[in-house]
């Protein structure tokens, strides 16, 4: 049986519908127009000297070493962000599932790292890593790494990841606790019986039964890692040093803003909208049958 | 009822008040000043809010040096413009570009006849903001040339003489690697390392950084800075790294703290950061100013080295009344006292010859030795073509691409030659992209 909520007035659900679809018109659909329609122009910052240029920006960011660049720090970024809290916050999930007292303390303490938001979160990490003054910077130094992420590209690279892990982290682990007690307890203890070992019934019975979360989260941190981590990068490195850890949605960023080139700005946006839609629709049209929550 | 009727009268007796004519025009004034130098501007405009009552000039903080510059060209889009506007010497080119946006200075001297001359400025300060035939586009407010600072203490537990700074690189070099030994953290490190390291050992040495001299000639230019001599002596810094002899602190101003935190011996920063090194030190006895140092195989004697720092840029968009109070606010500016006072109390340089000539008299340099090392700096020598300053466009991006690439050679990954000429290859990519925008 479908469920439909019934309306006695025609207009009144347009109505209640109204203020999201001029929020959504306001702030998505007019700066994404705008953003198509400045990717093919090359323009004065001041928007004086406006020319159509046809695909002349995409072309010349093809043509760009530092654009191709940018794309395999996020590629590699993006893969080290999912790939680490993924694999993380499935371990704590699996081991908070177990606990039976003080759980909601444990949960408490896994969830709020959420609630930072990714600048702070950057600038938290960036003060105990800091090469003068951090504690684990010193830590470090201490057992003889010197650790210096304003010079060591790689070493920033594992920062950012870090910041950006530890504020994801609690996402995931909501999700997979959910997925991990939506599963029957009577398949668990059935296997359990057979002779199944803890390892076996995880990876034979619980992987399974979590891949359709997992590969939606999947998706969602990849989505996390390319847009939502603007705020760590910004705080933490602005896309330095020597351009390591300039990620595609940064350089937007960097060259419309800084550098004022706001064609060749937009043109980037575009193709990562184009990537963000692609991603979205691989998640719906995959996975939102298949979550059980 | 009542609750409902009692708040909109309140709410209308809010607006009618708030609507209250002014007597005084404003003049919006967007600053990129922070910390004491934003004091310091709010001192200069009080000064010239008391001095007349007709227009008020509002000084508005908006942070970096980028940031100011990107609120403005949003603000101008939106049509909201202020009337006044900092904006970094790198920006020049772009917002010379910029049609119908700016208000040339000259011009609005002319229009609002405001007594302006423009000989009564020093030289290379008013040739890098002018056009080719000598008309002034923007303000000179805050110039600033880079000159090396020296810490007294970590000089004499060198065995060193704390009052004889080197004058050369190799002398540089041997006097830092004597400090580390005896302790220093860190023999030199450079502040803005492109402005001082590369733009400025261009101009010090007489060596071109961009064809048509360095971009005053024409918009279609390529860069020059991969020259032997420059690869030879950033190979020189990144084989200092090896032993501390050179330290790394950061892009812009962010190396500052590593003098000022009394690690670093030898500091190449600009003249404006002299007032905050002497509050961090405690004074003259503990650090000196020179000169910068120079490479003897390059040159005998230095050329001349050139401006950093920002303008006053107006914007046109605002009610042509407006305008004179603006004119106003400039002749302010240039006046001598005010130039002098702003000179004395940050470490700009005097952009008048007057106000350096006032200083002068008043004693100031014997009093805080090493502040006058900026306009001899800058006046050592008429300019040459590879001396007046840079004219490039996208330079903000192109900055960028050297920061970057200079961090791959002090952090091991590239050489200097490979460094410099793949921040050659990509910088000249800017300037194509730059000419295209503003043909």
């Amino acid at each position: 049986m479908e469920k439909r909520v019934t309306f006695n007035e025609r207009w009144l659900p347009y109505l209640l519908l109204g203020p999201q679809i001029v929020i959504t018109l306001v702030f998505f659909f007019w700066p994404s127009g705008q953003a198509i329609w400045q990717s093919v122009l090359i323009e004065d910052v001041f928007g004086g000297n406006s020319k159509f240029v046809w695909f002349e920006n995409f072309a010349q960011l093809f043509r760009d070493n530092s654009y191709a660049h940018s794309a395999q720090i996020t590629v590699v970024f993006s893969f080290l962000v999912a790939a680490i809290g993924l694999g993380i916050s499935l371990l704590l999930a699996v081991m908070a599932d177990r606990i039976i007292r003080g759980a909601t303390a444990y949960k408490t303490f896994l969830i709020w790292p959420y609630a930072v938001a990714p600048a702070v979160a950057g600038v938290l990490w960036g003060f105990l890593f800091n090469p003068s003054v951090g504690i684990i910077a010193w830590m470090l130094q201490g057992i003889g790494i010197e650790f210096n992420y304003v010079i060591n590209g790689n070493q920033a690279l594992l920062l950012v990841v870090i910041a950006a892990v530890w504020n994801q982290i609690s996402y995931n682990f909501l999700f997979f606790l959910a997925g991990l007690q939506s599963i029957p307890k009577s398949l668990i203890e059935a296997a359990a019986i057979d002779g199944a070992g803890p390892g076996r019934r995880f990876w034979d019975i619980i992987f399974p039964l979590l891949s359709p979360v997992g590969f939606f989260l999947l998706v969602v941190n990849i989505i996390y890692a390319f847009f939502g981590t603007f705020g760590v990068i910004d705080s933490l490195t602005k896309g330095g040093p020597g351009k390591s850890t300039e990620i595609l949605v940064f350089k937007v960023f960097n060259d419309g803003f800084r550098g004022q080139d706001l064609g060749g700005s937009s043109a980037q946006s575009v193709i990562l909208m184009v990537v963000v839609i692609a991603l979205t629709v691989v998640q719906f049209r995959f996975i939102e049958r298949r979550v059980h929550y | 009822m009542t609750r409902i009727l009692l708040s909109s009268v309140a709410a209308a007796a809010v607006l009618a008040s708030a609507s209250t004519a002014f007597a005084q025009t404003e003049v919006q004034f967007w600053h990129a000043m922070g910390g004491n130098l934003g004091e310091a501007v709010n001192t200069l405009v009080d000064g010239f809010n008391k001095s007349q009552s007709e227009y008020k000039v509002n000084p508005v903080y908006k942070g970096s040096y980028t940031e100011t510059l990107t609120a403005a060209i949003a603000a101008f889009r939106a049509k909201q413009a202020p009337h006044i506007v900092q904006v970094f010497e790198v920006g020049t080119a772009n917002m010379m570009a910029a049609k119908g946006a700016v208000y040339p200075v000259y011009q609005l001297m002319a229009d609002a006849k405001e007594p302006f001359d423009p000989k009564a400025f020093i030289g290379p300060v008013y040739g890098y903001y002018s056009t080719p035939d000598g008309k002034l586009l923007s303000m000179p407010f805050n110039s600033s040339t880079p000159v090396l600072y020296w810490n007294k203490e970590l000089m004499q537990k060198a065995g060193l003489d704390p009052n004889t700074p080197p004058k050369t690189w190799p002398e540089l070099g041997e006097m830092a690697k004597k400090a580390v030994a005896a302790g220093a953290k860190c023999g030199f490190t450079p502040q803005w390392q492109t402005w001082t390291m590369i733009e400025n050992y261009g101009a010090w040495h007489n060596l071109p950084y961009a064809t048509k001299d360095n971009g005053f000639g024409g918009t279609d230019i390529e860069l020059k800075f991969n020259d032997p001599a420059r690869v030879k002596f950033i190979q020189m810094l990144a084989d200092w790294t090896k032993d501390k002899t050179f330290v790394y602190g950061g892009r812009e101003g962010k190396s500052t703290a590593l003098f000022t935190g009394g690690d670093c011996v030898f500091h190449v920063a600009s003249s404006g950061s002299a007032a905050g090194i002497d509050k961090a030190l405690g004074g003259t006895s503990k650090y000196g100013i020179a000169m910068m140092p120079y490479s003897p195989d390059v040159i005998a004697k230095p050329q001349n080295s050139i401006i950093g720092g920002a303008t006053l840029w107006v914007l046109q968009g605002r009610p042509a009344a407006e305008y004179k109070g603006v004119a106003k606010f400039m002749s302010y500016l240039a006046s001598t006292p005010v130039q002098a006072k702003w000179h004395q109390e940050t470490g700009y340089v005097p952009i008048t010859t007057a106000a350096a000539e006032v200083t002068e008299k008043e004693g100031f340099y014997k009093k805080f030795p090493g502040r006058e090392v900026g306009v001899q700096e800058l006046t050592l020598n008429p300019p040459t073509a590879n001396s007046k300053g840079l004219r490039i466009g996208n330079f903000v991006q192109i900055r960028d691409i050297v920061d970057g690439e200079l961090e791959n050679v002090w952090s091991g990954k590239k050489d200097a030659k490979t460094a410099l000429d793949d921040a050659v290859k990509a910088g000249n990519d800017q300037i194509k992209r730059f000419d295209a925008a503003n043909k």
